[in-house]
């Protein structure tokens, strides 16, 4: 078991909202760690729109989600936030008035004065296909994820899907498989052309298979895969395997969210407008995912959410200490954690 | 001399009609905005169907529309970009498009649409 990390605030999603909270957090002297399931930081803005243009950010006529993820890491570097990334919290339980104790998927464990959830609209996992019967094979024969290539070796290999993950996958375990068969439903490629090209290559020499359609049926007992039916345009071709990985993309879901007793309606936690808490202290709920009367899904409603909350989460933190209310423009203290004056 | 208004019952008219098949059969018969798209068409009326978590931005996948094979020349045939994007999702056959990406004119007055049963989540 690895050391508890101890911090003032754990703040979970590194989206826009997430990241500004830092921001606001650290105007007040309380330090944040960010938890994502993402590999990189931004959130929605990183993982659905890097480059489309978001035109309603007061104050920036333009910027896409790309654009937004960086400025905002740049105004959140004076704080030095700590950011734990490709990990989901999976428990979250009170521990103190108000202490919390969350888990994560990667082992770790941390204690926080106060919890920001931040999760927009919940984790982005990935997208399982609508094979009947794909249940019993997950996380046996069916996987979303490579977390030890080693485990795949020796074996018969179904990977599936046309872009960056499944050719990165293809071209590290064809080498260590028995036998690797990428399907796609079409024989065009969206990841990086140089995969494409060593995929190809490695097809044509022999070393692997290519199968253009879509699987339709598995075959095994006790999740243990045996076959998988391929179903092409005209043809359906039954292909022996061991293991299966698909990879479509992510797909937003709420997560373990749902499961710490925390007050949700329809999967939002309703919150105090004034603070922005649920309905346990010291437990924070802001940007999308977070719900109250005349609730609006706008980055800048997350913004002024993420304001108030650290407003109440101060209290939290220093409960000795008096909040004097300053604005960055004039106040040398606040300048001065900028690094400004 | 007064202003008139355009009246609305004229302007009605000219809304094209789309036909939403659910999976199970239901049919929905809607009015589209021209100039709007077919996923937010389905929105504005409930099509339960249609998920689009992106919003629009051709990025997720999850509006996938089987086009009716009439109409399917009159829709057209998807982008390199809307392509790609069709590769997560799942279901997909030779008609299939990303109903965000079809967008509404006087020429689909009466298009017809099927939503899969399953959008990834």
């Amino acid at each position: 078991m690895s050391e508890t990390i101890k911090t003032d605030v754990v703040i979970i999603g590194a989206g826009p909202v997430g990241l500004f909270a830092v921001f606001e957090l650290g105007l007040l002297d309380i330090k944040a760690h960010l938890i994502d399931i993402l590999d990189k930081v931004g959130g929605q803005c990183a993982e659905l729109y890097p480059e489309k243009p978001i035109y309603d950010i007061p104050g920036i006529p333009y910027i896409t989600g790309h654009g937004l993820t960086e400025a905002l890491m740049q105004q959140i570097k004076p704080f030095n936030p700590t950011f734990h990334l490709n990990e989901m919290v999976t428990t979250l339980e009170k521990v103190g008035e108000p202490s919390f104790r969350l888990r994560t998927d990667a082992g770790k464990t941390f204690e926080a004065k106060c919890v920001v959830i931040a999760a927009g609209g919940g984790s982005f996992q990935p997208k399982r296909p609508p094979i009947q019967g794909i249940e019993p094979y997950e996380e046996k024969s069916v996987f979303y994820a490579v977390r030890k290539m080693e485990n795949f070796r020796g074996k018969n290999l179904l990977i599936v899907g046309g872009g960056d993950s499944a050719l990165d996958w293809t071209l590290n375990l064809q080498p260590i498989a028995k036998r690797l068969t990428l399907v796609h439903r079409r024989d065009e490629f969206r990841g990086a052309p140089d995969s494409v090209n060593k995929m190809r290559a490695l097809v044509a020499a022999g070393h692997m298979d290519l199968k253009i359609g879509q699987v339709t049926t598995l075959e095994g007992d006790n999740g243990q895969l045996a076959a998988a039916s391929i179903k092409g345009k005209d043809t359906v071709e039954r292909v022996e395997c061991d293991a299966m990985l698909p990879f479509f993309g992510l797909t937003m879901k709420l997560g373990p969210v749902a499961d710490w007793g925390i007050k949700m309606e329809e999967e939002l936690i309703p919150v105090d407008t004034g603070t922005f808490e649920t309905n346990i202290p010291g437990l924070f709920a802001i940007g999308d995912i977070n719900t109250y009367p005349g609730k609006l899904k706008l980055i800048l409603s997350g913004f002024h959410e993420a304001a108030l909350m650290a407003q109440q989460a101060y209290h939290y933190v220093y409960p000795e200490k008096k909040l004097v209310f300053q604005y960055t423009t004039s106040s040398t203290s606040l300048q001065k954690k900028l690094g400004v004056a | 001399m007064s202003l008139q208004a355009p009246s609305t019952e004229a302007n009605k008219e000219k809304m094209p009609k789309i036909t939403f098949i659910e999976h199970d059969g239901t049919a929905h018969t809607v009015e589209a905005e021209l100039g709007s798209t077919v996923m937010e068409t389905a929105l504005k009326n409930d099509i339960s169907g249609i998920v689009a978590e992106c919003g629009g931005s051709c990025t997720c996948a999850t509006c996938l529309v089987h086009v009716d094979e009439k109409w399917f020349p009159i829709v057209g045939p998807p982008s390199e970009e809307e392509n790609q994007m069709l590769d997560t999702a799942f279901e997909v056959i030779e008609t299939s498009r990303l109903s965000c990406q079809i967008k509404v004119t006087e020429a689909l007055d009466g298009l017809i649409v099927r939503t899969p049963s399953y959008q990834g989540r």
